[in-house]
């Protein structure tokens, strides 16, 4: 592991045109303070040399100061574990709904699991969203208990997870970068500092374009995705590149994507998954479900043989329905014959 | 009492932020004031009165609005104190990303929103480098991966802060703000104490009212832009 001083070594000793093939994001550090013209066949301090000290006066910086803040800044994106690298289960430790009414339950879930959650608007799916984002120690008003790998978390730990424990994605979410598919795929892939971007970035399209309905080519821009291909787009990047171990999922709309397998891509990325739905061949397609009343935990089923097993007919009334989507789509009659039960 | 200032670009939130914060604190009603630093006008008294939190608008008008906020920070503190508030939030809209309303050792926030482009925070300069905690809003309407680049490029500029995702209509994450807040300084006076970072230097004809357009016109300190051939 590279420390600061190191990195001041390699500032100090190295052409920065080698420092920015071995660190391209060095390139992103140097357009922040304008350099980007700096030239690179020499030390950066002596390329600083030729710079105007109006622009290093404007950010408030020496040369030097410049030269002590890029090697903290590649000393922290060289960073290869983090806060939220081995979350392998997680539990959640009942306490008290809107009526002072204890939740007595305690539910362990672990990495490749799916729960689904159900319940009225406004019977509380939200607060135990919330509880679960911020690991509530007791001391939200809901004073559950959330653990990470068994165990409770202090304050400095739920800190560093800094927002990335949970990846969200609902129907409400739009992009809203003017990118084509692979030019965004591309930009995430490098803020994750994959080594090897243009493969996930290939994975990564192929999936989004297997669970989508309509299939999309990779110069399309991302805001011009229908709905369904958006969500596709959505899931395979969450699948592939976010680093967050839970995934929160808030009704999925059943146009154009396959629901089921989306789901089945996070479980198998060892993802934990919680899907607020109602959609009961999402539902049931869950390990159990977390039923929200009052604003707490009432309940938790775990699926049933017989749900189990009506889920391959829930899935006929859903293809049946897929296909009459698919005959309006090309311009067909819907027939009565189409409609065969 | 203590004191945390909190800026960011227009309509980024910080008002619904600051609300749904008073909110998670859980404080007494009148012990948590607000003072709001604008330029020309502001509505935000509306809400703030609404939701019966005592506030004072200052509008800086043809000044600069981060030379403004330093020149009456310390009656703004001795306005709360008198007041006998516990917390004095300050709010202050960023409007050319190179304010910088932040005091040494005051808790310092910076607020912005995830419609306004992944490549916003690289634009930001010390509002953004210089805070403590960076709030982003709106991230509820945009994909997962545009808020992970998005944070990505926070960091870029400001590798130490704390972000904190805030859903300003639902107050979610701002449990997590407040918790961060709760150590924030108790202060009497900031009188001697300095700001993190030097405010814009504009002391040229146009600060004092010129109007006429060319050199002749141009005095005091002024910066030129360079056309190349």
């Amino acid at each position: 592991m590279m420390t600061v001083s190191d990195f001041m070594t390699l500032l100090n000793n190295d052409y920065l045109a080698l420092v920015i093939e071995r660190y391209p994001i060095t390139l992103d550090f140097l357009a922040n303070y304008r350099l980007s013209d700096l030239a690179t066949d020499g030390l950066l301090l002596d390329a600083l040399a030729g710079v105007e000290d109006e622009i290093l006066e404007e950010f408030g910086l020496e040369p030097y100061d410049l030269l002590l803040n890029l090697a903290v800044f590649l000393r922290t994106f060289s960073e290869t574990r983090s806060a939220i690298g081995g979350v392998t289960s997680i539990t959640i430790n009942g306490g008290i709904n809107k009526l002072k009414q204890p939740e007595n339950i305690s539910l362990t879930i672990s990495a490749g699991e799916v729960i689904s959650i159900v319940g009225p608007t406004g019977s509380g799916k939200s607060r135990l969203l919330n509880d679960i984002e911020c690991l509530a120690q007791r001391d939200t008003p809901t004073r559950r208990q959330i653990m990470i790998n068994n165990q409770p978390l202090d304050d400095t730990q739920r800190f560093e997870m800094d927002g990335k424990l949970v990846a969200q994605l609902s129907q409400n979410m739009n992009f809203v970068m003017d990118l084509t598919v692979r030019e965004f795929l591309e930009m995430h892939a490098k803020c994750r500092l994959s080594p090897n971007v243009n493969e996930v970035v290939e994975t990564c399209f192929l999936c989004a374009n297997d669970l989508a309905g309509e299939t999309f080519s990779d110069d399309t821009k991302v805001t011009q995705l229908s709905g369904g291909q958006s969500r596709a787009l959505m899931i395979a990047d969450t699948a592939y590149m976010s680093d967050s171990p839970i995934v929160l999922i808030d009704e999925i709309e059943n146009a154009g994507i396959d629901r089921r397998k989306a789901i089945m891509l996070l479980a198998k990325r060892e993802k934990i998954i919680f899907v607020s739905t109602h959609d009961p061949l999402l539902a049931l397609n869950a390990d159990k479900r977390i039923i929200i009343k009052n604003g707490g935990i009432d309940r938790i089923i775990e699926t049933s043989t017989e749900e189990r097993q009506s889920l391959a007919l829930i899935e006929k009334l859903d293809n049946q329905l897929l296909k009459l989507r698919n005959h309006l789509r090309s311009g067909d009659l819907i027939t009565k014959e189409l409609i065969n039960l | 009492m203590k004191l945390i200032t909190i800026a960011g670009p227009p309509s980024s939130g910080k008002t619904a932020v600051i609300l749904k914060l008073i909110e998670a604190f859980k404080m007494p009603q009148g012990s948590i004031g607000v003072v709001k630093f604008d330029c020309l006008t502001s509505f935000d008294n509306l809400s703030y009165e609404a939701a019966q939190v005592p506030v004072q608008m200052g509008f800086s008008g043809k000044t600069c609005p981060d030379h403004y906020f330093v020149s009456n920070i310390e009656d703004a503190v001795q306005w709360g104190i008198e007041s006998g508030f516990k917390l004095l939030i300050t709010e202050s809209a960023g409007l050319c990303n190179r304010c910088s309303p932040y005091i040494n050792s005051i808790a310092s926030i910076c607020v912005i929103d995830n419609l306004s482009g992944v490549n916003t925070p690289r634009k930001i300069g010390p509002m953004l480098k210089f805070a403590d905690i960076v709030v982003v809003t709106k991230g509820d309407i945009v994909s997962q991966a545009e808020r992970e680049v998005f944070a990505f490029n926070i960091k870029q500029v400001n590798l130490t802060a704390r972000i904190i995702f805030i859903n300003g209509i639902t107050g979610q994450g701002t449990f997590m703000l407040a918790k961060h807040l709760k150590n924030a300084l108790e202060i009497d006076t900031i009188r001697d104490m300095r700001l993190r970072f030097t405010t814009p230097a504009a002391v040229c004809s146009y600060c004092t009212g010129e109007t006429r357009i060319g050199e002749p016109h141009q005095r005091g300190m002024l910066k030129k832009m360079e056309f190349k051939k």
